[in-house]
């Protein structure tokens, strides 16, 4: 299976916002799902412009699924829906 | 960050930031608590959306840099108050406040017995405590109130570890005991204690302690179109996952003229601390403190007075770096950048510098602008400062710099150098032995957040992080 690609937005805005706390999402990560994600960095997802900064940090998972006010927790949960 | 209340916090200053620099701010400002927290939001963090949105307003009233505390008519407008701050010429010199609607007036008993209590055969708690407050009614064990003295052996003795202490969060964190409940079981602080480290802002689960920010003063400043130097701590490495060419570059498409970076403030204090303290020790001295912490220094004056004497005169990094930048430009607005609430006090009997803002507060500007800046090259410096300067951000970093200072390096007398990394209640007490002579050591360095000034209250990023990230710049420029 493919693995699942998880970027975390490490923009400024993003990281302002919260950002910072998800870089150690990885330690969190379930023994299951840990050899089925890949963790990247990305840079400004561009969702953070205009008004809607009010939802960062923004995590995008395979390149479709956008989490915003992303927690570390509210991240894993995504993921652990498209395992099953 | 990892909290809620922080998070909110930055939304809002981004809000006023971007209103301001766009000229939305006064028509819009009086909107943001209701539209922040609409009547049909299903989820209030406190009781209702009412009081949140009444909690917000004055949020944003320190954010312009208004102090809750002097409100007189509570139906004055943000705007109003919007115009006040743009009128101001003048800094309060009150920093800190707690607003008194926010705080939730945490519960004074210190020991509870949790449902976790089985109310068993040995109960150790009731033959340990020596008030004899603990009585078992029914299957629970219950402390008298009255009787107990918080002394906390219950605690130890439970085998299901059912009694636990629930602390008064601001009240656990302040170093000094300058904030307390007043007849009304609200926590008032008591400026002639506090040393204004806010440790208590951080530790607010409430986010009830509001800091007065100089935000509006310093876009003011830059929308003048004056020169505004922005000074940098040495902490500000690690503060964003950026180099600081790239940090520099952000400052200037802010609008400041130029980045001075604290750390050639922070090489002065170095050679000065250490020509001082040879002095000191051939005047038959005992001991010499650092002075770069102002909090520190203020909990010295306040609640140590006889180590006063032993406080080095020599200026902190940013005394310096704004005394090199205003003999440069005399006409130059300076803005010290940093993690510390206490500067701003530092800032009020300093001539040469103006503002004093947060990091907080400086993302917060960065993300207003837009300005992301991993897509920057970054503007190269026109000179590094000294590593070990550098490493003033850290703990320890003071006392690495004096080490290896070339005065010291050629002398054969060494310093017995000790630390105190972080002030809390049992720290604060070593202080008076150090005054006294019944501590080993003739250097002392303290520094009042944990960790050093990366661990400051209005930083950006964990603690940890933020050091690895200074030392390692410190190990490149050395
Ligand atoms: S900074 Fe994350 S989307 Fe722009």
């Amino acid at each position: 299976m493919e693995k699942i690609k998880v970027e975390i937005c490490v923009g400024t805005t993003c990281f302002v916002l919260g950002a910072s706390a998800l870089q150690d999402i990885e330690m969190f990560l379930p023994e299951e799902l840990k050899d089925k994600v890949e963790i990247t960095g990305a840079n400004c997802l561009g969702l953070c412009k205009n008004s809607h900064f009010g939802d960062a940090p923004f995590v995008r998972i395979n390149e479709s699924i956008i989490v915003s006010q992303a927690t570390i927790d509210s991240v894993i949960n995504e993921i652990k829906k498209l395992v099953k | 960050m990892n909290n809620n209340a922080e998070r909110f916090r930055r939304e809002l200053l981004i809000r006023v930031i971007r209103g301001y620099l766009d000229g939305t701010l006064r028509k819009d400002i009086d909107r943001i608590p209701i539209e922040l927290r609409p009547k049909t939001m299903e989820a209030a963090s406190r009781c209702c959306v009412y009081k949140d949105r009444a909690v917000t307003k004055y949020r944003l009233m320190a954010m312009l840099g208004c102090g809750v505390e002097e409100e007189v008519d509570e139906a004055k407008s943000l705007a109003e108050y919007l115009d006040d701050a743009e009128k101001r010429t003048e800094l309060s010199p009150n920093i800190l406040s707690v607003l008194d609607i926010a705080c939730q007036a945490c519960v004074e008993s210190q020991y509870i017995v949790t449902n976790a209590c089985r109310g068993c055969f040995a109960r150790p708690c009731t033959f340990t405590c020596p008030r004899g407050a603990i009585t078992v009614v029914g299957r629970q064990a219950k402390i008298d109130k009255s009787k107990c003295i918080d002394c906390g052996k219950c605690t130890k003795v439970c085998p299901y570890s059912a009694i636990i202490r629930v602390p008064i969060p601001c009240e656990e964190s302040c170093p000094v005991g300058a904030i307390k409940k007043d007849e009304t079981g609200k926590e008032k602080i008591d400026f002639e204690k506090c040393i204004s480290c806010g440790k208590c802002l951080k530790a607010c689960p409430f986010s009830a302690v509001l800091e007065r920010s100089q935000i509006i003063d310093i876009l003011k400043a830059l929308k003048s179109g004056k020169e505004v130097v922005a000074m940098v701590a040495p902490s500000i490495i690690g503060q964003f996952p950026n180099r600081l060419e790239q940090i520099a570059e952000a400052l200037s498409l802010v609008g400041f003229s130029e980045m001075e970076e604290v750390a050639f403030g922070a090489e002065k204090t170095t050679r000065n601390e250490t020509a001082e303290f040879f002095e000191k020790m051939a005047a038959g001295d005992p001991l010499m403190t650092t002075s770069c912490c102002p909090a520190y220094v203020e909990a010295v004056k306040r609640h140590v007075p006889q180590l006063l004497k032993y406080v080095s005169h020599t200026k902190s990094p940013m005394g310096y770096s704004a005394e090199m930048v205003k003999k440069r430009s005399p006409e130059a607005v300076t803005v010290f950048i940093g993690p510390c609430v206490a500067k701003r006090k530092e800032a009020q009997s300093d001539a040469n510098t103006d503002y004093v803002m947060t990091y907080e507060e400086l993302g917060a500007l960065f993300a207003a602008l837009e300005i992301n800046l991993s897509e920057l090259h970054g503007i190269t410096l026109l000179r590094e400062a000294d590593g070990y300067a550098r490493g003033f951000a850290t703990s320890c970093g003071v006392t690495s710099a004096i080490l290896q200072d070339k005065a010291m390096a050629d002398s054969t007398e060494k310093p017995n150098a000790k630390f105190i990394n972080g002030l809390d209640k049992k720290s604060m007490k070593l202080l008076p032995l150090y005054a006294n002579g019944k501590l080993p050591g003739n250097f002392l360095e303290v520094m009042a957040c944990e960790g050093g000034c990366v661990g400051g209250p209005c930083s950006l990023r964990d603690v940890n992080l933020a050091a690895l990230a200074v030392k390692k710049q410190v190990e490149e420029t050395k």
